[in-house]
């Protein structure tokens, strides 16, 4: 009797049901280690907690502290740097992706030879760049003192070192924005290209009216990669700056790194101020690509 | 919370009884990666095991710096029978929460109040001794003697003398002062110097202690002695290895650099040799004071969640010995804490020797002496500092914000 009232529920809930089996490993992953630790990041940023010792509440201490850092505010400044010029990768993308469009012998080749920086870790592309910049071996300071008489060791100035490491990042960032635009470039309708050229559309009207509009799929994705590859960077400054000269480079993450996780920094709640503060600044752009995509959705 | 508690409590004990060591294994758990201290550290544990029968070691090699946040991890999680750290202010947060065991009865069991009495006071922690210390080394200033020959300059005497020699320097176009500072810790080697000669050892401890402010004028003396120099510091300091400046100075680029006894090896395979390559103590600054010098003191402990604590503290007698701090330190290269051992046949290790015995007391190195976050900013500053020397003010109050925050 119970049995069958137990096949009478499975039978009647299946359909409701099933979907929520299947997709309850990938939830449990996601509300395990996604969404607990965000809620428990937040809450760490109310205490004052060195990782071993017992924990003090301190309210708002920490925003407080933070609001109080020239290290915050010099973080900060470099995350919006960053953010405005990593969007530099998605033209520069477009350029190497429409000027390798093209039917040569070999072409395929100079693609992956293109789509390599990408490939290769972003450790080895911060280690070459630093020695591209390094003083003394390396070659730029040599071209820069040619033309300006003074051997400047990009690294080593606070005033242009951020950008040294933004011009490293933005290397394989374009490779990865020229792969997008060259899938993209593939799905472009001759029909339409054919009427253009009819209608005498050429060069530059011929790109900005009918091949951009048609990638526009490919640019979404090439910004919202860029955006969360600009506010994300971390490794290239760990290896090429350490966050120095004295913390001239540092952004958010790094900073963050540096308080609660370095060698020299223990400050847990405080590095989970600094995540809150990161993650609030993401949440906006998250935000606006979610909206985005389901009203896209709704309207396809 | 209390369930998630008692689960956490059940994981670790399982985990506990996971990994129980065999009754006469003790796991060690340390950080010696490059090739000699590896190499010292396998005779060690190979001599101890000679030593005592029934006792064997199953030792966790790490990577050096990985090692400094893992053993925040293994303390807490799982915990080794001994583990490496270093002495001073470096191992007070692990000493105040009860994460390393009280050692004073191997010290008393062993006579090592005597033996290692120079690293006594940076072993003790209220009043108590918290590991045992099996190898230290001295800094000063290396220089290289072809250089001074071409620039017509004699060793200084005092820092006045060392001052006037980079005038001597510039002219002859080498950098008087390198150091590559990219690391932030080469240029606190340098700040340590100059403030324990300017203002002698007890102000240099009170400071990295928090007990002065960095806006004291005694400070600002300090910065204003560095200052002199600072124009005749190699360019770019902060965006190079500490490697590349020591080939800066084997090339003959540069005269005089900051180090600590670890760079002779790098010294030497830049090109260097005894006969070229100089040692002196760092220069005298405010005349009278007594000489404290550097000598960052490596470690081993037993952390309080040891499972074979009996045999820990037979391998922490043993690491104190005489005999086994002769031979590991001959392979290291280094200087052994015990004083009744030998140290090696080596210029520069004799040297070493005679500078930290005769010296008045012993500073562990900025970022030991100073708590964690301390340092990072004082680092930042000093690089800061390097760089454009006209912010010093600025510099010294946000010191005074961070100080604030970290010692109260």
């Amino acid at each position: 009797m119970q049995k069958s009232t137990q096949a009478g529920f499975w039978k009647k809930n299946q359909r409701a049901l099933a979907p929520w089996f299947f997709m309850a490993p990938g939830i449990i992953m996601f509300l395990v280690y996604v969404i607990y630790p965000i809620f428990q990041s937040i809450g760490i940023s109310f205490y004052e907690w060195d990782g071993l010792g017992p924990k003090t509440y301190v309210g708002l201490q920490n925003y407080r502290d933070l609001l109080d850092d020239d290290s915050f505010y010099t973080s900060l400044k470099n995350n919006v740097i960053w953010l405005v010029l990593y969007l530099l990768a998605i033209p520069a993308g477009l350029a190497v992706a429409l000027f390798l469009n093209q039917t040569v012998a070999g072409i395929r080749l100079y693609k992956s030879l293109f789509f390599f920086p990408f490939v290769i870790s972003q450790v080895v592309v911060g280690l070459i760049f630093t020695w591209f910049y390094a003083p003394g071996f390396g070659i730029l300071p040599h071209v820069i003192n040619f033309f300006t008489g003074t051997p400047t060791a990009i690294l080593a100035d606070d005033k242009y070192a951020t950008y040294g490491v933004i011009a490293a990042g933005l290397w394989p960032q374009t490779a990865y924005c020229m792969i997008l635009y060259l899938t993209g470039l593939n799905n472009i309708s001759p029909d339409q290209v054919e009427a253009a050229r009819m209608d005498n559309a050429k060069g530059w009207s011929m790109l900005w009216h009918i091949i951009i509009p048609q990638l526009r799929p490919a640019t979404f994705i090439a910004l919202v990669v860029t955006v969360i590859g600009a506010l994300r960077s971390f490794d290239l400054i760990s290896v090429m700056t350490v966050g120095g000269p004295f913390g001239s480079t540092r952004v958010l993450s790094y900073f963050m790194y540096e308080q609660s996780l370095s060698e020299y920094g223990t400050a847990m709640g405080y590095g989970a101020a600094i995540a809150v503060v990161l993650f609030a600044i993401m949440l906006v752009f998250i935000s606006l690509f979610i909206v985005r995509m389901l009203s896209q959705e709704r309207n396809a | 919370m209390r369930s998630l508690k008692a689960l956490a409590g059940l994981a670790l004990g399982v985990s506990l009884f996971a990994t129980a060591a065999v009754a006469g294994e003790i796991v060690l758990n340390s950080d010696q990666s490059d090739p000699a201290p590896k190499k010292a550290m396998e005779e060690l544990i190979a001599d101890f095991q000679k030593a005592n029968p029934g006792i064997t070691v199953k030792w966790n090699n790490f990577d050096h710096e990985g090692y400094k946040s893992a053993i925040r991890n293994f303390l807490t999680a799982d915990a080794p029978d001994v583990a490496a750290w270093y002495a001073g202010n470096r191992m007070a947060p692990f000493v105040k929460a009860g994460l390393f065991e009280d050692v004073s009865d191997v010290w008393k069991d062993n006579g090592l109040d005597d033996a290692l009495k120079s690293a006594s006071a940076s072993m003790t922690i209220d009043g108590k001794k918290w590991g045992v210390p099996y190898t230290y080394y001295q800094w000063g200033i290396y220089y290289n003697k072809d250089v001074y020959k071409k620039a017509g300059v004699t060793e200084p005497k005092n820092w006045a003398e060392f001052v006037a020699n980079c005038e001597k320097f510039k002219a002859a176009g080498v950098d008087c002062l390198t150091t590559g500072d990219k690391g932030g810790w080469p240029a606190a080697g340098i700040f340590d110097y100059i403030n324990m000669r300017t203002n002698g050892y007890e102000f240099h401890m009170d400071l990295t202690a928090g007990k002065v402010k960095w806006t004291d004028p005694k400070v600002k003396a300090t910065f204003a002695e560095w200052a002199k120099v600072v124009p005749y510091m190699s360019a770019n300091a902060t965006a190079i290895d500490w490697q590349d400046a020591a080939a800066l100075m084997a090339q003959g680029k540069a005269a005089n650099y900051v180090m600590g006894n670890f760079a002779v090896d790098t010294f030497k395979k830049g090109g260097m040799t005894n006969d070229n390559l100089g040692f002196m103590i760092f220069p005298e600054i405010t005349a009278g004071i007594p000489r404290a010098e550097e000598a960052p003191t490596d470690t081993f402990h037993i952390p309080s969640g040891a499972k074979n604590k009996a045999d820990a503290r037979k391998f922490l007698a043993f690491v104190a010995s005489a005999d086994a701090q002769t031979k590991m330190n001959a392979t290291l290269g280094q200087l052994p804490v015990n004083n009744k051992a030998t140290a090696a046949d080596d210029p520069f290790i004799k040297t070493g020797f005679t500078e930290l015995s005769s010296a008045y007391a012993l500073a562990q190195f900025f970022d030991r002496d100073a708590p964690a976050d301390m340092a990072k900013a004082g680092m930042d500053g000093f690089q800061e500092f390097i760089t454009h020397p006209e912010n010093i003010d600025a510099i010294l109050e946000r010191l005074d914000k961070v100080a604030a925050k970290v010692y109260k």
